[in-house]
């Protein structure tokens, strides 16, 4: 690793199965396009790959690789959502993005890095499975492709600003009146993996006592002050904010790809609706 | 077999349910959300069990359970654990050096509760506590049985660095930060025992269930 980028880490599909001890499971922010990646280098759909955020980094390959970027544009001048090959000695240099806020480099074999209670995920603010990678560092790729590469991906979803979010209802919706997701709203700047925080009209914030209860990825939170926040990959595991709605496992990868001062707006699916999307997706990957 | 709150279980998200047990602090709720966790460990194509006083939320993978069905599996495991046998819970001892630079807010809790800072250290460490849960984030232990003399508000204005193992008060609970991270909870002292190694071993010291003491330690033997 050359250089960086703003922030890289390894990331597979996520440590499962710690909640209990306060471990969410972290994993891949946009884990479409993760998992993209890695079936087009003929990986596993888990196997640990980079993810950048915002602004790429720089990689020199010390022997010939099968690598796939997937996610946002960071203008490496490589195709997108397609295997490339590297010779050894060949740089692989990303820059500021061109689309949303992520981009995953997927090398055929995976990173091969220790797993840290199963799982290869960088969780940034506790430190669990690693750090972001800084200069210099050197990582091994693995032995664990499981097929051949496959050819380039065709009809790829669309990565843009000014997203719609599709949310169902959750454990509070009854607190709030119906017309609570109306506003538009935009990410801060202040949003990270653990949460994205919006700003805009606030929404009425229900009294009432509230019993701290575990919380879901994807929940939108309403504190106080009425600004949402959304949980993310690194989400605590518990809260006591009412929540009003939580965003449907189809538009997960939207999240990963919301940059700061993009603008969101909320639309209520129902639950039916939110299943048929996420399978939509599946048989878009599984075509892969 | 244990008198149950009654149960409830709600739509979280289209990947999981909310399974509560009443809504107030009980040890009674405690011991079935300790139950559901621990029957729902490992079961396939579940994901995450997020236990909470009164509640656990599962997570489970779409793809392969449906709402409908993780709905059944807890409604069955719920009344095959009724019959189970409670498990006697473990103590876990807790050595704390308290007040000075290791529990800075001690002179605070004291004014607050009108106690000497050696009393509040005498009831402090005389109590026991249960592991009501661990959550929020990484091994943060919430403690339940601070004699209610004890409770002190939090700081208006939380500390952007509170040290790992640092041994707090925040209203009515007690706890032990696990990391060191920002917090607005009283520190009224500190362990130098690890709850959590980033590094994933040993496992995380405290578990939901278990009885806590804290065992005060002499300055001199610092």
């Amino acid at each position: 690793m050359l250089s960086p980028g703003l922030q890289t880490t390894v990331q597979d599909l996520g440590r499962f199965g710690w909640a209990h001890f306060g471990v969410s499971a972290s994993g891949a922010a946009d884990p479409f396009a993760l998992r993209a990646g890695n079936l087009l280098v003929g990986n596993a759909e888990n196997a640990a790959a980079l993810e950048m955020t915002l602004v790429g980094g720089a990689f020199e390959f010390e022997s010939d690789a099968t690598v796939a970027l997937t996610g946002s544009d960071f203008g490496a001048g490589l195709p997108l959502w397609s295997p490339v090959e590297l010779k050894a000695g060949q740089t692989l240099r990303c820059g500021p993005t061109r689309s949303g806020a992520r981009c995953y480099l997927c090398v055929r074999g995976g990173i091969a890095v220790p797993l840290v209670m199963g799982s290869a995920s960088v969780h940034v603010m506790t430190g669990v499975g690693g750090h972001a990678l800084r200069a210099g560092e050197i990582l091994p790729v693995g032995e664990t492709a499981v097929r051949r590469p496959r050819g380039p991906a065709r009809d790829m979803p669309e990565y843009q600003s000014g997203e719609t979010i599709r949310i169902t209802p959750a454990t509070q919706a009854d607190w709030f009146a119906d017309d609570w997701h109306t506003g538009h709203y935009v990410v801060s700047e202040e949003s990270n993996r653990m949460g994205l925080r919006l700003r805009g009209p606030a929404i009425p914030s229900p009294g009432g006592h509230m019993l701290t209860e575990g919380v879901p990825l994807g929940a939108i939170q309403v504190p106080p002050d009425g600004q949402p926040i959304i949980l993310f990959v690194e989400h605590q595991t518990t809260g006591g904010y009412p929540k009003p709605g939580n965003v449907i496992s189809a538009d997960f990868r939207r999240l990963g790809q919301l940059r700061p001062r993009d603008q969101v707006r909320f639309e209520p699916v129902t639950l039916d609706q939110a299943l048929t999307a996420l399978q939509e997706q599946e048989k878009w990957l599984y075509r892969l | 077999m244990l008198r149950s709150p009654e149960v409830t279980i709600r739509t979280a998200s289209d990947r999981s349910l909310l399974i509560s047990f009443g809504g107030e602090i009980s040890i009674e709720a405690h011991q079935q959300v300790k139950l559901l966790t621990q029957c729902l460990q490992g079961v396939r194509g579940i994901l995450n069990l997020h236990p909470a006083y009164a509640s656990v939320l599962v997570d489970f993978d779409p793809r392969l359970r449906a709402h409908d069905e993780v709905e059944a599996l807890v409604r069955e495991r719920l009344e095959f654990a009724s019959h189970a046998e409670p498990v006697a819970p473990r103590t876990v001892e807790i050595p704390v050096r308290y007040g000075g630079e290791y529990g800075p807010d001690l002179p605070d809790v004291a004014r607050h509760t009108g106690l000497s800072t050696e009393r509040v250290v005498e009831m402090h460490s005389a109590a026991e506590y249960v592991v009501y849960f661990v959550g929020f984030s990484t091994c943060f232990p919430y403690l339940g049985g601070l004699p209610t003399e004890l409770a002190t508000p939090r700081l208006s204005a939380p500390r952007k660095h509170v040290p790992v193992g640092s041994v707090a008060i925040g209203g009515g609970q007690a706890g032990v930060y696990p990391l060191a991270s920002p917090g607005g909870w009283r520190l009224i002292g500190r362990t130098e025992l690890r709850l959590f190694d980033p590094d994933g071993s040993p496992p995380p010291l405290l578990r939901m269930g278990d009885r806590v003491r804290f065992i005060p330690v002499p300055e001199a033997r610092a």
